[in-house]
């Protein structure tokens, strides 16, 4: 029968490692650590057509991060999609900012640039980006090129 | 015929008998718990028992655990080109899957059958009637503070193998085959998601504890009371177990991932 204090002390050693690999998952695994405590604001953006757009698809300015993609709906009088994002409230976006959809290397995902303009008036909360491009399509591509082709 | 519909019977009206005795003992060890609150000492003791001396299986089993999954996803990924995500392959399937139900698995292996041939054995040996003639409840003193006990370790138990199968991984896929280190963690970061993966995962673990602890504290309470007895009750443990983790990881999975 081992010491109680020696017992005590190897649980307590125990429930440390394991709130320790709590704590190692929610920061050096998951992204907690970078979007932690800072506050959000939303803009939307209206999109022709939003492509492999995801809930959570990165926002980026310039190449940086700085929010993701909330929820993406239809609008039902126009049929555009509506992409909802949530913004670092750190950075104040001009109202003429245009908002165009890329994509990561050939196969990666889908991910929304923004492209500040000259304005002096910032988008509010739930404000709306009026200049977007929509997402290319592989397949539009390809098609286009080969009518061209054909038509040559 | 007629021997055969009252075995059915029989053997059906005894599944359910069971399952009702089950269900009566949780409750019962659920209000137990109120009391073991009032007396920590009792919990650190089984806490010893069933978490500490499970730590190094745990740990070294998903230390390679890891190590394979670094290993094996570097051989896949490197076909397509894209090494740089074997950081996320890794953790992606230790905190979602592998972390929870390998750990479940190997704690019911270790803890649950030690808890289910202890609680026989005393059963068998009239220790726990002993205590109901001394009036003391052995629900409360005896099979409380190990569900109790099961139930917080495990959570911490499948942390502890998810966090160490990622070293694993990093040092077979970083150390070993050269990946990246910052794209091994930088792409697993941007990647998985607290809510999404991580506490999804916990979620299971914690289920996971419970049932466990539950099956083999039952199974020992409700073991016959002798040699053979015990023997089977900790089979049926270990085989009960296994079979509950699996059944409801796959439906923990689909109502938690099932819309992706």
């Amino acid at each position: 029968m081992q010491n109680t204090k020696t017992q005590e002390t190897l649980v307590g050693l125990f429930v440390a490692c394991g709130i320790a690999s709590l704590f190692f998952m929610a920061m050096q695994i998951s992204n907690l650590g970078s979007f932690s405590s800072e506050k959000l604001y939303n803009i939307n953006a209206n999109f022709e057509n939003s492509g492999g757009l995801k809930v959570k698809s990165p926002v980026t300015i310039a190449g940086v991060r700085i929010g993701r993609v909330v929820s993406i709906s239809i609008n039902k009088d126009d049929f555009v999609s509506v992409v909802k994002m949530n913004i670092d409230s750190r950075y104040k976006l001009p109202t003429d900012t245009v908002a165009s959809i890329y994509t990561a290397g050939l196969l990666g995902e889908q991910y929304i640039s923004l492209d500040p303009g000259g304005s002096e008036q910032f988008l509010k909360e739930n404000g709306l980006i009026d200049i977007t491009s929509s997402a290319v399509i592989l397949e539009e591509l390809v098609g286009k090129f080969f009518t061209d082709k054909v038509s040559e | 015929m007629i021997d055969f519909l009252q075995k059915l019977g029989q053997t059906t009206l005894t599944s359910f008998a069971k399952l009702g005795r089950g269900y009566f003992f949780l409750i019962h060890t659920l209000i137990g718990i109120i009391s073991v609150l009032a007396h920590p000492r009792l919990l650190t003791k089984q806490l010893y028992s069933v978490g500490v001396l499970s730590f190094l299986i745990i740990s070294i089993s998903g230390l390679f655990v890891g190590m394979v999954l670094g290993l094996q996803g570097f051989y896949i990924l490197s076909d397509f080109g894209a090494e740089e995500t074997l950081g996320v392959m890794v953790a992606a399937s230790l905190v979602r899957e592998l972390g929870p139900v390998v750990a479940a698995l190997l704690f019911a292996g270790r803890a649950g059958s030690a808890l289910t041939a202890e609680i026989g054995l005393m059963k068998a040996t009239e220790q726990l009637s002993g205590m109901e003639m001394m009036a003391i409840d052995p629900i409360k003193r005896i099979i409380a503070p190990r569900f109790l006990a099961g139930f917080l370790s495990m959570p911490l138990l499948a942390a502890l193998f998810s966090a160490i199968g990622v070293i694993g991984g990093q040092i077979i896929g970083v150390g070993l085959l050269g990946v990246d280190d910052g794209a091994y963690w930088s792409q697993m970061q941007s990647t998985l998601d607290f809510q999404d993966d991580i506490l999804n995962g916990i979620i299971k673990s914690i289920v996971f504890g419970f049932v466990i602890s539950w099956i083999a504290l039952f199974e020992g309470y409700d073991a016959a009371p002798t040699s053979e007895g015990v023997s089977r009750a900790t089979t049926r443990t270990v085989v009960n177990s296994a079979f509950t983790i699996l059944g409801l990881d796959f439906i923990l999975t689909a109502l938690m991932f099932g819309d992706i």
